[in-house]
């Protein structure tokens, strides 16, 4: 009998999880001030939200949730209306997402730039360089492997037009010595270190890895690797679930001198990852 | 990268300094997981019953379609739900998407099946057995159902384990609707998805084990029950 | 079937020269043919109130599948099985209990297993516990109620097997081998709970191998042959003198191996 009485507990006990779960969910979506915000696995491993959002929440109230993934994913969501605030890198598909009437209004930010990080042994010669496009052009003829993360994110993105400003179709190479990963930043950080691939990725994401081995950066320091980052409230006449106060509140504070300062303090290692250039007075 | 012996000694360190948001972390997993596996039993275990004591027209496709079921891969149930709980998605306006509601929802999908196609193949053999003793005793058809599930009691137990283990391991559906959020939606799957995104290996590695330790307990437990049941001849 | 087989089993033993008891259970024509192989064959068989018919016969002769036909748990090939002038239906069986060759007893307790019985037929409460009580008491099962009944020893599980269909209270009883591969002890145990269900005015019907128990229970035997009906008649006088070659060969214990499509001729002697 005891074994009847055990069933009926384990029963009631794992009921009473259900309903905990179905209910909790409503209540804090009630009771709680917060936004959501789709933004970039880039700005979220970085650990740059962790330092502002607390920041944010202790001047405002408002709990910002963040979904990172790919920017091209990103943008995809909000544009179903999943999310108040947009957070990203990739210019040109922001413009067209505000052009669509999707977005409010797009604001620069903030940038990082990219590095290509490559491994010792230097296979195309380039480490030291500071002219990305001769790089790249080094690393094709000399069939060096490549990672890229192929993923339609901003970095993706950007790789992609400086792969066209070489004049080099990477298309034909794909499979070959270029490899996309088809993943995110610290996955394919993590994948081409370890088949000895050179990697463009972004400043903030390298030094925050944990699983650099014996790689180091090769180029920087080329202005077209600039990486700028917008913010846009998504636009609550197309999607009516988004709201427009507690986001407008939350773009308004990043792009305000306060919230620029703790962009521009939030250090690793000692060195800061990401440089504020929000027009003043916006 | 440290040895397996450090990952662990790490991974145990945490757990018992009682680290808060680890602990949230395996909270949430289990909520989530138990939540879905509970509502996956309610419907799969009466369905699987349904499918394993009687026959109808059409038995063997929904025996065939039960059994195909089972190997969803999570992703594409993760963006199925996520069209569905989409703000531009039919159950838009329930607000569900970046819910734990939204992960139990997607976990009981990938579940289900589980749950029904292996209570189905339970029940039928158990069935095979008493089909004869039900009819001469005019059981009727719902009182046979239920003496079916309580009379393979034991053995559901195992199946409901499948469907944990499926559910608990699972991060593909959940980090496409639960979107990974710090403090909401955050599991140990999504967190060791993270964690090797960001290159710390050893806190993905930690995290693992720990995974793998609830994994265990939840096992061990459950066979200790059904031993003691082998032992008094009622399973 | 116009010849041997009695389309009615005349009086036996309990009531030598009295009228026939009313008619219970009627086969008429039943045969069960899977796949055109005749298993069970042409069978005509009257079951009279308060009687209890042996069904003898060698081992595949038919005898099992008969009795699922009887009791309704097959349908039958063609003819058919009347119950007190009526088709069998659900109703009818729920009038007839069944004792299966090999018991099956549910994954619980003793006590368990005859409460569902009950419980299955709309019966709880105080008259629940009642019958429980007394179907414990005498199958003599009462300080094993709460043990699990698959632990039990082959005897004892058969006990609770009568025990759980005798609670039914049925009109009608089957019983397939109830005693088989049982010691003495437990088959006089069998064969008492037997008795007393028949003194209490069930219908027996029930199938054995054991001539002796035969001819302690039985009022009239019917003989299997082949799926085929080949003699049917009192108990006393089938045991003594059978007519048909096929049970005469059976109960001396040799093989019969007549041309089995004519088992009416009798083998040359
Ligand atoms: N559902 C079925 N389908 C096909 N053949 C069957 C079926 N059930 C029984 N049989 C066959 O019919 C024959 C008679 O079986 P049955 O169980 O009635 O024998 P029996 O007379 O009870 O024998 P025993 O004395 O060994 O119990 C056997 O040859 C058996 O294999
Ligand atoms: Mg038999």
């Amino acid at each position: 009998m005891f074994r009847r009485q055990f069933l009926s507990l384990a029963l009631a006990g794992t009921l009473a999880a259900t309903l905990a779960a179905g209910g909790s969910a409503p209540v804090s979506a009630a009771d709680e001030k917060f936004i959501v915000v789709q933004s970039t696995t880039s700005t979220q491993n970085s650990g740059l939200f962790d330092h502002l959002l607390p920041i944010f929440k202790d001047k405002t109230g408002i709990d910002v949730r963040v979904v990172a993934v790919g920017t091209g994913q990103a943008i995809r969501n909000a544009a179903n209306g999943d999310g108040d605030v947009l957070f990203v890198h990739a210019r040109p598909a922001e413009e067209k997402f505000v052009a669509a009437g999707d977005g409010v209004k797009r604001h620069d930010v903030m940038y990082n730039d990219f590095v290509i990080v490559g491994p010792p042994s230097d296979p195309a010669g380039i480490a030291g360089s500071s002219d990305v496009v001769d790089a790249l052009t080094r690393i094709a003829a000399a069939k060096a492997p490549f990672a890229s993360r192929g993923d339609d994110s901003g970095t993706n993105k950007a790789e992609l037009r400086l792969w066209k400003e070489a004049g080099i179709d990477v298309g034909a190479a794909s499979g070959d010595w270029y490899r996309e990963t088809g993943s995110g930043m610290g996955a394919t950080l993590n994948t081409g270190t370890g088949m000895g691939a050179y990697i463009m990725t972004d400043r903030a994401t390298w030094i925050a890895f944990g699983n650099k081995g014996d790689y180091t950066i090769a180029v920087q320091g080329d202005n077209r690797m600039f990486n700028q980052y917008g913010i846009i409230l998504v636009n609550a006449e197309k999607h009516p679930n988004v709201k427009s106060e507690l986001g407008q509140t939350f773009v308004d504070w990043v792009i305000s001198e306060e919230g620029q300062a703790a962009i521009a303090n939030y250090k690793v290692d000692g060195q800061q990852l990401f440089f504020p250039n929000a027009p003043a007075g916006s | 990268m440290q040895d397996f012996a450090t990952t662990l000694g790490n991974a145990i360190g945490l757990i018992l300094l009682g680290d808060a948001d680890l602990i949230e972390i395996i909270a949430l997993s289990l909520r989530v997981t138990l939540s879905a596996v509970v509502i996956a039993c309610l419907i799969g275990l009466p369905l699987g019953a349904l499918v394993g004591a009687f026959r109808f027209p059409g038995r063997a496709a929904v025996t065939v379609l039960l059994n195909a079921l089972m190997g969803l891969p999570p992703v594409v149930v993760g963006l199925v739900v996520y069209l569905m709980l989409s703000a531009a998605g039919p159950l838009g306006p329930l607000r569900l998407l970046y819910t734990p509601t939204a992960m139990i929802i997607a976990q009981t999908i990938l579940v289900t099946p589980i749950v029904a196609a292996l209570t189905r193949q339970v029940i039928e053999d158990l069935h095979s057995e008493y089909a004869e003793q039900f009819a001469s005793l005019g059981v009727g058809p719902l009182d046979r159902v239920a003496a079916l599930l309580w009379d393979a009691r034991y053995s559901l137990l195992t199946v409901a384990l499948a469907g944990f283990g499926r559910a608990v391991a699972e991060v593909g559906a959940v980090i496409i609707v639960g979107g990974n959020i710090n403090h909401v939606t955050r599991v140990m799957t999504t967190t060791i998805a993270l964690e090797t995104s960001k290159g710390n290996l050893e806190l993905a590695l930690a995290l693992g084990v720990v995974l793998l330790a609830i994994a265990v307990i939840v096992n061990a437990a459950v066979m200790a029950l059904r031993a003691s049941a082998v032992r008094s001849a009622y399973a | 079937m116009p010849d041997v087989c009695l389309k009615t089993i005349e009086g036996g033993r309990a009531t030598p020269a009295s009228a026939p008891a009313p008619l219970l259970m009627q086969a008429r024509g039943v045969s069960f043919r899977p796949q055109g192989k005749p298993l069970v064959d042409g069978i005509d068989l009257d079951i009279r109130e308060g009687r209890r018919l042996i069904v003898m016969g060698s081992n595949g002769a038919g005898k099992s599948l008969l009795m699922r036909l009887l009791h309704g748990l097959i349908a039958p090939t063609s003819g058919e099985v009347v119950w007190r002038g009526k088709p069998l239906d659900r109703a009818a069986m729920r009038e007839q209990a069944m004792v299966f060759q090999r018991p099956v007893m549910l994954r619980r307790s003793v006590i368990a297993n005859l409460q569902f019985a009950l419980a299955v037929r709309g019966i709880g409460g105080a008259e629940r516990r009642r019958r429980v009580e007394e179907a414990l008491e005498q199958a003599r099962l009462g300080d094993l109620a709460k043990r699990p009944a698959r632990v039990l020893s082959g005897g004892e599980q058969q006990r609770l097997a009568l025990a759980r269909a005798l609670a039914c209270t049925p009109r009608l009883l089957f019983l397939d081998e109830p005693t088989a591969s049982l010691d003495p002890a437990s088959t006089l145990a069998i064969e008492n709970l037997i008795s007393t269900a028949h003194a209490r005015g069930i219908t027996i019907v029930m199938i054995t191998h054991d001539k002796g128990q035969a001819r302690r229970l039985g009022d009239d035997i019917a003989f299997l042959h082949a799926g085929r009906l080949v003699e049917t008649g009192p108990a006393a006088r089938v045991l003594e003198t059978p007519s048909s070659g096929a049970a005469r060969a059976w109960l001396e214990g040799r093989l019969y191996l007549d041309d089995l499509s004519s088992p009416h001729t009798s083998p040359t002697p």
